[in-house]
């Protein structure tokens, strides 16, 4: 449905988005990530035709943004970041202005304005004014205005961003159930948000894309090494953490925090060792109690991190994206 | 077209729904309704002394109370088009609006004729107070209504004109103060260029005078039609639209 080819936006002194390529298939809901200022917005807009590529292709369900605007447009559904209302309106007359903007017929208009406000939730305040709404209700009419016309691709640029969590839950159920007939690319700097509602991952550091992948295959990933953590009771510290290191594969064992008063240790194994069995046993012939024995997997967030500071980026910066 | 109508409407009933729409009527009735008792009441005082003094030649409304009137009419449109046209792109460039428009199946130029119609009809309806001013003349005389009309005719153009110019203004910026303190000086400047020919009348002179916004519209006060000044006020209202239309491109590259 959508098709980046080479794309570069460049402005006056920076560049905003370099040589990047994607494609998104027919349904997909796809996560743009990436810190903010890393280019999420400009791709958006590209392929939105709010702005013109530099250099490269990018179209959407067939159509170039450059060649055929109209007809991309047509097909798309786009939420800025600052949702576009007009504060003056009465929500139903904003969503039956939009409606008429976008090009459906004059009878149908009503059918369809009650219908995205039966979808968005949004019928209890269809005769209010925008500007006296709350921030998640014009989040909501934001989402109605770009699914109005029905359009199969829909780009949301940090649909929840602002909300609070039980805004964002509602936010990303919506865009959860509109994932059926449309095929949604959502921006945002929340990695929980990824997990939760998308399919596939883009993630975008200082203008380049550092990683395409579904979200199971990123938590792969990076995980070439096992890390196990393990509590015992029944023995001291250290005679644990001794008989452990012995085992064949460990390379490390870290001593950790337990709460309950047991013996707990953090195990790193050797590249593509599978030392789980292994520890097992040994702690089971010395006779203690094994009271926990798991994979700690790597949380979206350090793979994130990761491939951003691979990237050789300022590391203050990147704490600062992960405080958010 | 139907988009045009469309936004045309909008912008309508965005004037309606905020307070700039009274404010201008409320502003424009106000002073063009000083105006009118003022010339009729000269008109009437003077009518009188005339007859006390015996003279048999009557006193024409349209020239003493209508002419003025009109004419007045258009020096006040010239400080309400800057508060008309300031906030059409400025507002939606500030508010992020300007997203929805230029990524919805809307072409540039249906974008900008659709805003310069609803500015278009928020002046005519300011215009309309003085219309109704001078109809309630009809009641107790009867005016001359050919120079009436053409005097309208000429202000709706002019006024179109300066909202066209305004317009253009409002896509450079994205503060209405600096949209609408920027076209006030242009129109205030299109304005006084008409000046040069009382002390120079050398061909450059006539030039920039053909310049000048009410160099064309006098013809209309006296009732004349004239292809000349219809040519120069369309052509301005199309050079006005066809740069506002540019701006709007311009700012996909801008921004």
């Amino acid at each position: 449905m959508i098709k980046v080819e080479g794309l570069t936006k460049r402005y006056a002194r920076n560049v905003a988005v370099n040589n990047i390529s994607f494609e998104v298939g027919k349904g997909e809901i796809v996560g743009f990530l990436g810190k903010n200022g890393a280019g999420k917005t400009t791709t958006m807009r590209v392929l939105t035709c709010f702005l013109p590529p530099t250099e490269g292709k990018a179209s959407v369900a067939g159509f170039d943004v450059l060649e055929q605007p109209m007809d991309v447009k047509r097909n798309i559904g786009y939420l800025p970041e600052t949702p576009p209302l007009y504060p003056e309106m009465e929500v139903a007359d904003y969503l039956s202005f939009v409606a008429r903007l976008k090009g459906i017929a004059g009878t149908d208009i009503a059918k369809r304005v009650a219908e995205v406000c039966d979808r968005t939730a949004i019928g209890d305040v269809r005769n209010k004014i925008i500007g006296k709404l709350s921030k998640g209700y014009r989040q909501r009419v934001g989402i109605a205005q770009a699914i109005i016309h029905n359009p199969p691709v829909l780009i949301l640029d940090e649909p929840t961003s602002g909300l609070d969590p039980e805004q964002q839950l509602h936010v990303r159920q919506l865009v959860a159930s509109l994932s059926g007939d449309h095929t949604i690319i959502l921006s945002t700097h929340i990695l929980s948000e990824v997990e939760q509602s998308c399919s596939k991952v883009i993630i975008i550091n200082e203008g380049r894309i550092v990683a395409v992948d579904s979200v199971a295959a990123l938590h792969m990933r990076g995980r070439a090494t096992e890390i196990v953590a393990v509590e015992v009771t029944g023995a001291d510290s250290f005679t644990v953490k001794q008989k452990l290191e012995e085992v064949s594969g460990v390379a490390r064992v870290v001593s950790r925090d337990s709460k309950s008063g047991n013996v707990a240790f953090e195990v790193e194994g050797l590249e593509g060792s599978f030392i789980r069995p292994d520890l097992a046993r040994t702690i089971v012939h010395a006779g203690w109690h094994l009271t926990e024995l798991r994979t700690v997997g790597e949380s979206l967030e350090d793979i994130f991190l990761d491939l951003t500071r691979a990237e050789k980026t300022d590391t203050t910066k990147v704490e600062e994206g992960s405080a958010q | 077209m139907r988009n045009v109508l469309t936004i045309c409407s909008k912008e309508i009933k965005s004037y309606f729904v905020s307070p700039i729409a009274y404010l201008l009527l409320g502003l424009f009735g106000l002073i063009s309704g000083y105006f009118f008792y003022s010339a009729t009441a000269f008109f009437v005082m003077s009518g009188m002394r005339q007859q006390m003094m015996g003279s048999q030649q009557a006193m024409s409304v349209n020239e003493y109370v209508i002419a003025p009137l009109l004419g007045n009419s258009s020096v006040v449109g010239l400080f309400l088009i800057p508060l008309i046209s300031m906030r059409l792109f400025a507002e939606e460039m500030r508010s992020g609006t300007i997203e929805l428009l230029l990524t919805s199946p809307v072409r540039d130029w249906e974008i900008v004729l659709g805003k310069w119609a609803g500015a278009m009809a928020m002046y005519l309806c300011v215009l309309g107070i003085s219309v109704l001013n001078i109809a309630t003349l009809s009641i107790w005389g009867s005016p001359d209504w050919r120079p009436i009309l053409t005097g309208i005719l000429g202000l709706t153009l002019q006024g179109g004109c300066l909202l066209a110019i305004g317009t253009f203004i409002s896509t450079t910026t994205r503060n209405q103060i600096i949209a609408g303190g920027a076209t006030f000086a242009v129109s205030l400047l299109l304005w006084v260029l008409s000046w040069v020919t009382s002390y120079n009348e050398a061909p450059w002179a006539q030039v920039i005078a053909y310049l000048a916004i009410p160099t064309h519209y006098e013809p209309f006060a006296k009732g004349v039609l004239d292809t000349k000044d219809l040519i120069y006020y369309l052509s301005v209202i199309f050079f006005g639209l066809f740069m506002t239309k540019r701006s709007l491109e311009s700012l996909r590259w801008r921004s």
